[in-house]
């Protein structure tokens, strides 16, 4: 069986400005993104046949068809679950683009979070199935839901807050070195942790990702068409999705281990369907709408025993020159929160030699989408 | 502040809450509890549910603090205590509640120093909407 082995590569990226406000609606983000991306790859926009993005997505595939001046589309999907799509976006592609339903093909994201409202805020939207059980107590955002995980979290397995802080400064640090992040020219002290204002008990203001509007893109060819793009080739090594047994969403306290979320049974796919093992990955772009999210993807993928997510942060690892340097853009923490969408161009950019935040020689990377809901994975290299 | 918007699979729990008594869906076949409530059992697929009623009893699994920015009525009480109860019967059944200092009280009662993982809780079924109350040792 062949499977998706190399089979496609990532031959462009694109992006929008981050800011928490840009003047242009959502739809126009995504087609700067998009023609950005398209343009990286040399490739004219007449010749894409597949799309993918995730939900809560806001422009939809024919007005970014039309707008953008696309071919005959052959494929299309979105996937379910918000931040929890992004990597299965470049996987849906490379699984059509393999199987011969389409040569080349776009993913993106667009989002206005940084001058729109909260999603949570609108109780009117029927929410899925634990919303009955959870708003009416007053556990209402995503917070809240992630930081009754982490308190139990650190009372199983001794994390402390001087953890949490470790994922938020290694990530604050990267965009101290990326002028396109948000806090490129802000850093963050242990005081400034330590002080800040709660969000949710254990978690404060530093624990969240940033309020963003952004749009980014890539474009996904096969291996073959990939050598005569403009760019080196980024091959998709090994993708996975993963909503496991019993998963509840964030909202995993009906699950009989709450604490082994989806980035398990992802990671199981992950490395079953690949040549190379967690101690392989010279550099990863993990998802990080919160820090302790960070904690157990290190632990879900591999990267540390259960429990050991917390001490695994200590000494440096996660910052550059590390035993794992993670989110070398800034991440959903200090880059920009946009879905995740920017930890998959991140990956792309290492792997080219071009990150602000260049790891020497980088060869691999593994990139995540949420966990604490669906998700999805890439492993990425050149 | 928010009401629960039930659905059929739900409607049950609440009706139950609301007469006084706390039960949990379990299936006619296997017997095994589950929750949230669903259509069939994960465990033998029979569609054949009860509803069983459980002591009340349980230990405090973990718990939050929200502060501000939330929903105005919530803004107002916060910082204010949300915990996640495991029942006795039934570990793996972890509800969602408030602690709160007295039946009746609001969920800002209880002091956040109070609050500990592993505290003895028991459930109280006022207005219908299941809250949690130390148990006295």
């Amino acid at each position: 069986m062949a499977g998706l082995k190399d089979a496609t590569a990532i031959v462009g990226i694109g992006q929008t400005p981050f800011a928490k406000h840009l003047p242009e609606d959502e739809r126009t983000l995504a087609c700067r993104a998009v023609l950005a991306a398209l343009d990286d790859a040399g490739i004219a926009p007449g010749e894409v046949d597949a799309l993918a993005s995730y939900t809560m997505e806001e422009t939809d595939e024919v007005e970014l068809a039309k707008a953008c001046g696309f071919g005959d589309l052959t494929f299309f999907s979105k996937v379910g679950f918000g931040g929890g799509g992004s990597c299965a976006t470049v996987a849906h592609l490379a699984a059509a683009i393999t199987a011969g339903q389409a040569s080349v093909g776009v993913a993106w994201r667009s989002r206005k979070r940084g001058s729109g409202p909260r999603p949570w805020t609108n109780t009117t939207v029927q929410l899925p199935t634990p919303a009955q059980w959870t708003r009416p107590y007053g556990l209402l955002r995503p917070v809240d839901e992630i930081a009754m995980l982490t308190r139990r979290y650190m009372h199983e397995y001794g994390a402390t807050r001087d953890h949490l802080f470790n994922v938020a400064l290694a990530c604050r640090n990267r965009a101290n070195q990326n002028p396109a992040a948000i806090m490129y020219d802000r850093p963050l002290t242990r005081e400034m942790y330590m002080t800040s204002r709660w969000v949710s008990e254990p978690l404060c203001l530093f624990d969240n990702c940033l309020e963003t509007d952004g749009a980014l893109a890539c474009v996904v060819v096969s291996a073959e068409r990939a050598r005569d793009c403009r760019r080196e080739p980024v091959y998709v090594h090994s993708a996975a999705q993963s909503l496991p047994a019993q998963h509840h969403g964030m909202v995993n306290y009906w699950n009989d281990d709450p604490l082994t979320g989806p980035a398990w049974s992802a990671a199981r796919h992950l490395w079953k369907h690949s040549d190379l093992a967690p101690e392989d990955v010279d550099v990863a772009q993990i998802y990080d709408a919160f820090t302790p999210l960070v904690l157990l993807s290190l632990e879900g993928y591999g990267f540390c025993g259960r429990g050991e997510g917390g001490a695994f942060t200590e000494g440096g690892a996660l910052e550059t020159g590390g035993l794992l340097p993670v989110n070398t853009g800034g991440g959903g923490l200090s880059e920009a929160y946009v879905h995740g969408f920017n930890l998959i161009n991140e990956g792309v950019k290492q792997l080219r030699g071009t990150s602000t935040a260049q790891v020497p020689g980088a060869s691999t990377c593994l990139v995540t989408a949420g966990e604490g809901v669906p998700t999805s994975a890439l492993l990425l290299r050149n | 502040m928010l009401r629960p918007v039930t659905d059929p699979d739900g409607a049950p729990f609440w009706e139950y809450a609301a007469r006084g008594e706390l039960r949990v869906q379990g299936c006619v076949e296997c017997g095994e509890l589950r929750f949230p409530p669903r259509p069939c059992c994960p465990h033998c697929q029979s569609f054949e549910a009860e509803w069983r009623l459980v002591s009340g009893g349980g230990r405090v699994w973990s718990y939050v603090v929200p502060h501000p920015p939330l929903l105005p009525d919530y803004a107002e009480l916060a910082p204010y205590n949300v915990v996640v109860v495991e029942l006795d019967e039934a570990p793996r059944i972890r509800l969602v509640g408030n602690l709160v200092a007295e039946p009746g009280a609001a969920i800002d009662s209880m002091p956040a120093e109070r609050l500990r993982i592993g505290a003895r809780v028991r459930v109280v079924l006022g207005d219908g909407l299941p809250a949690w109350v130390l148990e006295r040792a």
